[in-house]
């Protein structure tokens, strides 16, 4: 596997992975923005990791493109070659599925759906050969998931499932975008999660909201006082369903700003993953049960 | 000490040179969209050319300042009038207390920006003043003015009838050219669907915002055919959800090009055919809703000298003055 590097403009050099989405891409994107972190290199501006590729900008009057393409090829082999362990967290975000806001939404946009006929979750759950609404919802908050990128907005994740592609829930985006998407929606499009960090408009496949804000540009929210933004990439979520009295009583512990999120230190290896899967995602979840 | 809001045109917002650096978190740089204005302005007025100023869009504010200021406006031709009475732009002037600050209709450009003497004094955020209205983040409780805003003005003392000659501004060309660098996934559309995407005459679409510009008229794109990767959706514009660059030229459903700027979209799906160049960032910035405009390919030794040029250009006018 190499990177396809491209210049983006005389300020970015794009470069990709591989055209489809896995772990290993996902990984070795992450390596090389590590990487590029930890040379400190003179007039490098911003080091973007996302799903399958990453970014990196620079001010080229301080560093000629050339020079940081070199320096980046040769950062290439350490990175398709380094130990894909991560020291990572593990974080527990509370969702209310089949909540009456995000249905609200989807009966209001339903002509800009592909089957204006169903809800986005029977849709879902209906070409992805699940027989029910529940046992969709089961697999999407059964296994964890990792945050493969963040951004569009400020503070949204991406999440791909820790489970073999099979597995993976694929799903379309809208016909056209909606013009609107309740704050702290759950949705998905392709073979991601996102979590709408602010309402706004989005093509993505809505299944429930959280309580728990996760962008904060006042950083009044006790968890977002260090940093507005509750993810980065390479953290692990996993999703736990709520009734609506258990999100009622989330939502009034955030309101009074007591509640936090269950985060726990973790360490990530893609190859025990890879041997293993389930296991691994047990060992993860046992962490936030506490055990 | 402050500016009164009496209205707020269309979008005006509290801006500044931005935030780099949190854009892998998806928040923009951000920053005056014509950044040439932005500096000018500043030091029309005796600020520091990164102090936070007023940007208005295709509209100007009305505004009463509670305080003598200086104050001057670049950018779009947006003509400023001091209780009623034309001022130049390009040229700072005084303001006494009790002072009211209106605009004429916009005669040219898109954008104008309104420099006080002492900078808009809103807290930083993250570093900068800057308004990230997706975000609500920055400026002015994170949102474009509003009718009965008061913005405090910080310490500072102009000087009037300071001005940029014309010849040190920026030309404007009709139609607008756009540089750019083709690449990312400029490989994913046919030779002859390449070769039109210059050849034709895009018009600026009504979208056109802080975020980026949509431009309409063209044919649409055509794509070489394959199987779509795992991950990245069906449409053959689809890829595995990726970071834009700034300036970066995303194509959905290959139909109607969208320029991202200064408050980006920091990534999404949609496949880009490449990157406008730095030294044109601030031109998209003054172009109006139909404009005509064309896309210019250009390689990368171009685009750098095309920089070094605008970077001079901004030294001559910095250079004119500080003298």
């Amino acid at each position: 596997m190499s990177i396809r590097f491209n210049f983006g403009g005389d300020e970015h050099i794009f470069g990709e992975v591989s055209e489809e989405m896995s772990l290993a891409s996902f990984f070795t994107g992450l390596s090389m923005t590590n990487a590029v972190r930890a040379a400190n290199i003179k007039g490098v501006t911003e080091i973007c990791p996302a799903n399958a590729s990453f970014q990196i900008r620079f001010n080229p009057d301080l560093l000629a493109p050339q020079d940081l393409l070199a320096e980046l090829q040769s950062m290439e082999e350490a990175a398709s070659k380094a130990d894909p362990v991560l020291k990572t967290r593990i974080i527990e975000l509370p969702v209310y599925f089949q909540d009456p806001w995000t249905h609200e939404t989807c009966l209001r946009f339903r002509e800009r759906h592909q089957d204006p006929s169903s809800t986005d979750l029977e849709y879902s759950a209906r070409i992805n050969g699940y027989a029910t609404v529940e046992e969709f919802i089961a697999a999407y908050s059964g296994q964890p998931w990792f945050v493969s990128m963040v951004g569009f907005v400020a503070g949204l994740p991406f999440l791909y499932q820790m489970v073999e592609r099979q597995k993976q829930i694929q799903a379309p985006k809208y016909l056209r975008p909606r013009t609107d998407t309740p704050k702290l929606t759950i949705g998905h499009g392709g073979c991601f999660a996102a979590i709408y960090s602010v309402r706004g408009a989005g093509g993505y496949q809505m299944y429930g909201v959280t309580p728990a804000p996760i962008y904060d540009p006042a950083r009044k929210v006790r968890y977002l006082s260090d940093e507005m933004c509750l993810f980065k990439p390479g953290d692990i979520v996993k999703f736990k369903s709520i009734s609506r009295d258990e999100y009622d009583a989330t939502f009034e512990e955030i309101e009074a700003n007591r509640w936090q999120p269950t985060v726990r230190e973790c360490t990530f290896s893609l190859t025990d993953f890879n041997r293993d899967i389930y296991g691994t995602n047990a060992k993860l979840m046992e962490l936030i049960n506490g055990r | 000490m402050a500016v009164k809001v009496i209205s707020p045109g269309l979008s005006t917002s509290v801006q500044d040179l931005g935030r780099p650096g949190h854009y892998h978190v998806g928040i923009p740089e951000g920053g005056g969209m014509d950044r040439f204005a932005t500096r000018i302005a500043n030091l029309l007025v005796g600020n520091d050319p990164g102090a936070a100023l007023l940007e208005a869009t295709f509209m100007g504010p009305e505004l009463e300042f509670t305080q003598a200021v200086t104050v001057a406006v670049t950018g779009g031709e947006l003509p400023p009038k001091l209780n009623g009475e034309e001022r130049s732009t390009w040229e700072s002037f005084p303001v006494k207390a009790g002072d009211r600050l209106s605009f004429g209709y916009l005669k040219g450009g898109a954008r104008a920006y309104i420099a006080v003497s002492g900078g808009i004094d809103v807290p930083l955020a993250l570093g900068s003043r800057s308004t990230y209205i997706l975000g609500a983040l920055g400026g002015h409780e994170g949102r474009t003015l509003k009718a009965g805003d008061e913005l405090p003005i910080g310490q500072g003392s102009g000087r009037a009838g300071r001005s940029l000659p014309a010849n040190l501004r920026r030309a404007q060309s009709a139609p607008s050219e756009l540089r750019m660098l083709p690449g990312i996934y400029w490989h994913r559309i046919t030779e002859a669907a390449g070769k039109r995407f210059f050849e034709e005459t895009w018009k600026v679409a009504p979208e056109a915002d802080r975020i980026g510009y949509r431009f309409r008229g063209g044919t649409p794109l055509e794509f070489i055919e394959r199987e779509q990767p795992f991950g990245a959706g069906s449409d053959p514009s689809n890829i595995v959800d990726a970071c834009y660059p700034y300036g970066s030229v995303q194509v959905p459903s290959g139909t109607e090009p969208i320029v991202l700027h200064r408050d980006a979209v920091s990534g999404g799906g949609y496949m880009m055919v490449g990157v406008v160049i730095s030294a044109d960032m601030d031109l998209i910035a003054q172009l109006q809703p139909h404009t005509p405009a064309r896309f210019v390919p250009v390689t990368l030794e171009e685009a750098l000298v095309a920089r070094v040029e605008g970077n001079a250009a901004l030294a001559r006018a910095e250079e004119y003055l500080a003298g």
